[in-house]
């Protein structure tokens, strides 16, 4: 069994060889599994209504069945051990979904830290007499499940980091359109905030259709830009600039009184033709390329 | 030694630089181009850069003193078929060739300098930097 206080490098081996836990855990998973399940209802686990208790209970009984198997291969102080390969497995599927399931990081790793509860309880009730080594038995155990919640805590935020990283590059994609409105006319409507990674795919993007379409005349809305400041006036004067070099003119549209009035205060000089409507800009564009569209007189039937 | 073109088409020179520029080149370049202006009495330089994948400081300074030369001689100069990386390495390096008018391909090069030969006040056409 436990030895007492042997150095700190031979106990661990000891004390793995000599824990009662693996013994304790298989002998009495139902009774473990209930009150773990319990407690984690108790902490709120369920409800957000994400996930149901049936479900709750089959995560619950999987893991253990995995964390019983994971500690009789004796290599309990090792998580990234062979041995613990399933319980791993099972426990990045299982955070993963919770990140994507939208649960906090908590909630999470509650499902690891709550199973101490019934397992301390149980190690009290059967090492009872022997003060040592239930302390002994009750650090091995913290140690294993603090690993474990651990790496819990670490997938999910891998998840979440995924997830975000994913949504940036949608983001990124979706905000980022070149419409051809006219013959030798485009429009590039910009939404939210410009900072330069979303400048130099916009560049990109419109120099491109630029060369493709042949293009004469951009129309760069700043309709859905929220606020304008010295930064994104650099964007844009670039912008225009690179556009320019192409051989292509550009006209900025849709600025709001607010933002005419934070241009003149900040001073800043765009030196491009700016109108206020895109269909002001669209009807400077037209007169520029040569064009005219005329209204006939009769409405079609 | 290697030599870069000058073609006359109509009343402009088109000169189309394949390959990449050093100084010898560049001045060689100048002095051609100028000569031929004076002698061919063209009023119109159109620079087709189409073939470049990198443009630095000195190819865009040697852009520059071209188109201004030219004006001393009474012609426009038209910078054309500059690619997107290109533009946007450009600007990045704040080189935005202000005073070089830009087209997208000769075509539309030779439309807009034949534009700015008629009427070169009328800097309004696609690319006119004031």
């Amino acid at each position: 069994m436990v030895t007492k206080c042997p150095p700190p490098s031979a106990e661990q081996e000891m004390a793995t060889d000599g824990s009662v836990i693996p013994t304790l855990v298989s002998k009495h998973e139902a009774k473990v599994l209930t009150s773990w399940v319990q407690s984690q209802i108790a902490f709120g686990s369920l409800r957000s209504g994400q996930i149901k208790e049936d479900e709750l209970k089959a995560q619950s009984k999987e893991f253990l069945r995995l964390f019983s198997e994971g500690l009789k291969s004796g290599a309990i102080d090792d998580i990234t051990a062979p041995a613990w390969s399933a319980t791993r497995d099972m426990l990045g599927d299982l955070s993963r979904s919770r990140a994507l399931q939208g649960f906090t990081p908590s909630e999470t790793a509650t499902f690891i830290f709550s199973m101490k509860e019934p397992l301390f309880t149980l190690l009290r009730q059967h090492v009872k007499d022997d003060a040592e080594q239930l302390g002994e038995e009750i650090w091995i155990a913290t140690k294993v499940l603090d690993k474990l919640g651990l790496f819990t805590a670490e997938v999910y935020q891998q998840s979440r980091d995924d997830i975000i990283k994913r949504q940036a590059q949608e983001l990124l994609e979706l905000s980022t359109p070149v419409v051809e409105l006219w013959d030798k006319i485009v429009a590039v409507p910009l939404i939210g905030t410009l900072d330069s990674e979303r400048t130099q795919m916009v560049m990109e993007n419109l120099l491109n259709h630029i060369v493709k379409s042949g293009a004469e005349i951009a129309i760069i809305d700043i309709t859905g830009v929220p606020t304008v400041d010295t930064l994104v006036a650099q964007h844009l004067i670039k912008t225009v600039s690179a556009a320019r070099l192409m051989g292509a003119d550009c006209i900025i549209s849709g600025i709001r009184p607010q933002i005419a009035q934070t241009i003149v205060h900040l001073g800043l000089q765009l030196d491009v033709v700016s109108k206020a409507t895109m269909a002001d800009a669209f009807a400077l564009a037209l007169k520029r390329t040569g064009q005219v569209v005329t209204r006939t007189s009769a409405k079609p039937a | 030694m290697e030599q870069i073109p000058i073609l006359k088409v109509g009343r402009c020179l088109l000169v189309s630089i394949q390959i990449d520029m050093h100084d010898k080149l560049a001045m060689a370049l100048q002095d051609d181009l100028t000569q031929k202006l004076v002698d061919t009495r063209a009023r119109g330089v159109l620079i087709d850069i189409s073939a470049l994948d990198l443009v630095d400081s000195f190819i865009g300074r040697m852009l520059s003193n071209i188109a201004a030369m030219a004006r001393v001689l009474d012609a426009q100069t038209v910078v054309v078929g500059m690619r997107p990386q290109v533009a946007i390495t450009l600007v990045e390096l704040g080189l935005t060739l202000t005073g070089i008018h830009t087209a997208l391909d000769v075509d539309k090069g030779l439309a807009l300098i034949n534009r700015l030969i008629d009427d070169p006040d009328g800097g309004s056409g696609a690319g006119g930097a004031q």
